[in-house]
C-alpha cells in the first residue's frame, strides 16, 4: 500500500455526525475561502471527538483541499486545539494579575494538593487534569477557573472542593450506567 | 452620575436582554429602522465622525476617520470585523455586552456596515467565551428571523450578511492585522502596516476592525446625534466608557463612566468601587490593561479617566481594564506575572519580541528566586531599549510599559531582591551569564 492511499484509509475512518456534517457544509458555502474555514472546521471536530485525534487534521486538509502543513500550521499556534485527550474535567485555573492579585496561587496550591496533580498533569484515569490559563476575561470576578465551555467564579477553596466532589460523583454515576449497560447488552 | 444616560449598559440588569424581543421593548432596533431606509451611508459616517467616538479597544483612534479611508468603487468588497478578541490582562467589559446585550453590538454592527458600505461582517469571539459565541450566534440568527439582517434590510435595499467566528486561543489575535490573519486561517500573526487594513485587509480587501464597545456606541449616537453625545464627557474625549475595575477593591465589576471622570471617585466613589477592602491600603494602579504603564498610589488619586489626562501622567485609556493593586502586593511578583504573560503570547516573528519578552520573564524570575545579579536591573533596561518600537506591532512595547513603570515607581522592592556584595567594575552583564544562573 502507498503512503497516500495509506493516508487515505486513516481519513477515511472519520465522519461527523449527520447534525454536524450540515454545520461543516453551511460554513464551507459561507466562508469566503477554504483557507477561512478551517478554524471552524477544527472546532467541529473537537466538538465531535473531543479532542483531534491522530488522522484528523489529515482528514481536515483533505475536506477542505488544503495543505495538511496548514492545519497544523493552526493545530501548533493556538492553544485551544488539542492534539492530546485533554482529560473530562480539565481545571484552567487563571494565573493573570487581577486573579494573581486575590489568590489565584492559593486556588492552584489548593486544587494541586486536593488532586494529586502539578499543572500540567493529567492524572491517570484521563479524568482531571490542571492547568494554569492566562486572562480568561473574569477579572472582577477573581479568583476564577474554566472547566470545559463554563466559568467558576470568587473562587475559594471550599467552594473547589464542593466542585471536584460533584464531579467525581458524576463520573462514578457515569461509569456505573456504562457497567450496567455492558451487563444488560452480556445477557 | 444618575443623569448620565447608559449609552453601553443600560440593559445590562434587564432580564434576558440577549433575546431580541426584549431587546425591542427597550427600543433596540429602533435606530437602524430610523437610520436605515433614509439616511446615506456616508451620513452615518459624519455623524459618528461629528461625535468624536474613539475606538474602544485600546489605541483609541477616532472612528469615523477610520471609516473615513476606506476607498470607494475599488471594484472589491469591502469587510466589516468585529473584535470581540477581550484579551487584555483586567479586561472584561466586552464580555458582557455580549452576555446581556448581544444585540446591541449587532445593531452597531449593521449601523456600521452601512457607513462603510460593507456586506460581509464576521464577529471574531475569542475561544474561551465559548458559551457567548452560542449566545452570539443565536442573537444573529434572530436577527436574521425578524429581517435586520440578510438581503434587503428593512425595504432599504442594502445586504448584511454576519458569521460568528470563534478563536481558538491566542492574545495576539486582539492585534487588528493579527485577526485578519486568523480569520484567513493564518496564525494570528500580525502584518506590517501601512498598507493599513481599511485599504489592504481581509482577503486583501478594504477592511475595518472595529471593537465591540465601539460598535456599541453607534446605536446611541444614531438615535440621539452627535450633539448629544459630545455634551458627554470631555472635549476631547466624548461620551462614555465602559471600565472594568479588579482587583481588592469591595464592589469589583463593571461601570460605564463618561469619560473624565476622577479615577479616584472609580476606585472608592460610593456609585462605583466603594473603597479598598478592609485592612488593604491602595499602593498602585493600573488604568488601561495590563499593557499601559502603572500609576503610584498618589498618581492614581489625581488622575482624570480621559485619553489626554492619562497620557498627560505617563500613561493609557487603553481597553479601560482598571487593575487596582493593593498594600498586600510584591510589585516584583505582579510584574513577573505580567511578564510570563507576555513571554507566552509573543507570536514568535519579530526577534526583538520574541527573545526580549523571553529575557524579560526570566530576569525577574531569576531575581525572585535570589539568583539576581547586582546589575541586573541595568540588563533589563537594556532588553526593554533593544524592544522598544523595533517590532512589527505593539506587543513588545505592551511587555516594556509595564517592566518599566513598575521598576521605576517601585525600585527599592526590585534591588531588595539584588545582592548586596561588589561585582568586579569591568562585569558586563551577558546572554551567556544571564543563561548559567537561570
Amino acid at each position: 500500500m502507498s503512503e497516500a492511499e495509506g493516508a487515505m484509509k486513516a481519513a477515511a475512518a472519520f465522519a461527523f455526525s449527520a447534525e454536524r456534517e450540515a454545520r461543516f457544509q453551511k460554513l464551507v458555502e459561507r466562508y469566503p475561502t477554504n483557507f477561512s474555514a478551517l478554524m471552524p472546521t477544527l472546532w467541529l471536530c473537537q466538538e465531535e471527538w473531543g479532542w483531534l485525534k491522530p488522522g484528523v487534521p489529515e482528514w481536515v486538509a483533505e475536506r477542505l483541499d488544503v495543505p495538511v502543513s496548514r492545519v497544523y500550521e493552526l493545530i501548533t499556534f493556538y492553544t485551544m486545539y488539542y492534539t492530546e485527550n485533554p482529560g473530562r474535567f480539565n481545571l484552567q485555573v487563571c494565573r493573570n494579575v487581577s486573579c494573581h492579585l486575590m489568590g489565584a496561587q492559593r486556588i492552584v496550591k489548593h486544587l494541586s494538593g486536593r488532586l494529586g496533580l502539578a499543572p500540567g498533569q493529567t492524572d491517570d484515569e484521563g479524568l482531571f487534569r490542571l492547568e494554569e490559563a492566562e486572562c480568561l476575561g473574569a477579572c472582577g470576578m477573581a479568583p476564577m477557573m474554566q472547566v470545559g465551555n463554563r466559568y467558576y467564579e470568587n473562587l475559594t477553596p471550599e467552594k473547589c472542593d464542593a466542585l471536584i466532589e460533584t464531579w467525581m460523583a458524576e463520573a462514578t454515576s457515569d461509569s456505573l450506567r456504562e457497567s450496567r449497560a455492558e451487563e444488560a447488552s452480556d445477557v | 452620575m444618575s443623569d448620565m444616560p447608559r449609552i453601553l449598559s443600560g440593559n445590562f440588569d434587564v432580564p434576558n436582554c440577549h433575546r431580541i424581543d426584549v431587546y425591542e421593548s427597550r427600543g433596540g432596533y429602533a435606530a437602524l429602522r430610523k437610520t436605515l431606509p433614509e439616511t446615506l451611508g456616508t451620513k452615518v459616517q459624519e455623524e459618528v465622525k461629528a461625535a468624536g467616538l474613539r475606538g474602544r479597544g485600546g489605541a483609541g483612534f477616532p472612528t469615523g476617520v477610520k471609516w473615513g479611508f476606506v476607498p470607494k468603487d475599488t471594484g472589491k468588497p469591502v469587510y466589516f470585523l468585529v473584535n470581540a478578541d477581550e484579551s487584555e490582562p483586567g479586561t472584561f467589559k466586552d464580555r458582557f455586552i455580549l452576555d446581556y446585550d448581544p444585540h446591541l453590538m449587532i445593531e452597531g454592527t449593521i449601523l456600521s456596515c452601512f457607513a462603510v458600505n460593507c456586506h460581509d461582517a464576521f464577529i471574531y469571539i475569542r475561544g474561551e467565551y465559548g458559551w457567548l459565541v452560542d449566545r452570539v450566534q443565536e442573537a444573529v440568527d434572530e436577527a436574521y428571523a425578524k429581517g435586520y439582517l440578510g438581503k434587503n434590510i428593512l425595504g432599504s435595499g442594502f445586504d448584511l450578511e454576519m458569521i460568528v467566528h470563534k478563536g481558538a486561543g491566542a492574545y495576539i489575535c486582539g492585534e487588528e492585522t493579527g485577526l485578519i490573519n486568523s480569520l484567513e486561517g493564518k496564525k494570528g500573526q500580525p502584518r506590517i502596516k501601512p498598507p493599513f487594513p481599511a485599504l489592504v485587509g481581509f482577503l486583501n480587501c478594504p477592511t475595518i476592525v472595529n471593537n465591540v464597545e465601539t460598535v456599541a456606541s453607534v446605536p446611541w449616537i444614531m438615535s440621539h446625534g452627535a450633539e448629544a453625545y459630545r455634551a458627554i464627557g470631555t472635549e476631547r474625549s466624548p461620551g462614555t466608557k465602559l471600565f472594568s475595575l479588579s482587583g481588592p477593591v469591595k464592589r469589583p465589576g463593571n461601570y460605564e463612566i463618561p469619560l473624565g471622570l476622577p479615577l479616584r471617585e472609580l476606585i472608592f466613589g460610593e456609585d462605583f468601587g466603594q473603597g479598598m477592602l478592609d485592612g488593604i491600603e491602595l499602593k498602585a494602579c493600573i488604568p488601561g490593561g495590563s499593557s499601559v504603564p502603572v500609576l503610584t498610589a498618589a498618581e492614581s488619586m489625581e488622575v482624570n479617566l480621559d485619553y489626554e489626562d492619562l497620557a498627560a501622567k505617563g500613561t493609557m485609556l487603553g481597553s479601560g481594564g482598571c487593575i487596582v493593586i493593593g498594600s498586600d502586593a510584591h510589585m516584583p511578583e505582579v510584574l513577573k506575572v505580567l511578564l510570563q504573560f507576555y513571554h507566552h503570547e509573543s507570536c514568535g516573528q519579530c526577534t526583538p519580541c520574541r527573545e526580549g519578552t523571553g529575557w524579560l520573564d526570566m530576569l525577574i524570575g531569576r531575581m525572585l528566586k535570589g539568583k539576581g545579579h547586582q546589575r541586573d536591573l541595568e540588563l533589563l533596561e537594556r532588553v526593554c531599549a533593544g524592544m522598544a518600537g523595533t517590532t512589527i506591532c505593539v506587543l513588545a512595547d505592551a511587555a516594556v510599559m509595564p517592566a518599566r513603570s513598575f521598576i521605576s515607581k517601585f525600585k527599592h522592592e526590585f534591588e531588595a531582591l539584588l545582592p548586596k556584595g561588589i561585582e568586579p567594575e569591568d562585569y558586563v552583564p551577558t546572554a551567556h551569564s544571564a543563561e548559567q544562573s537561570s
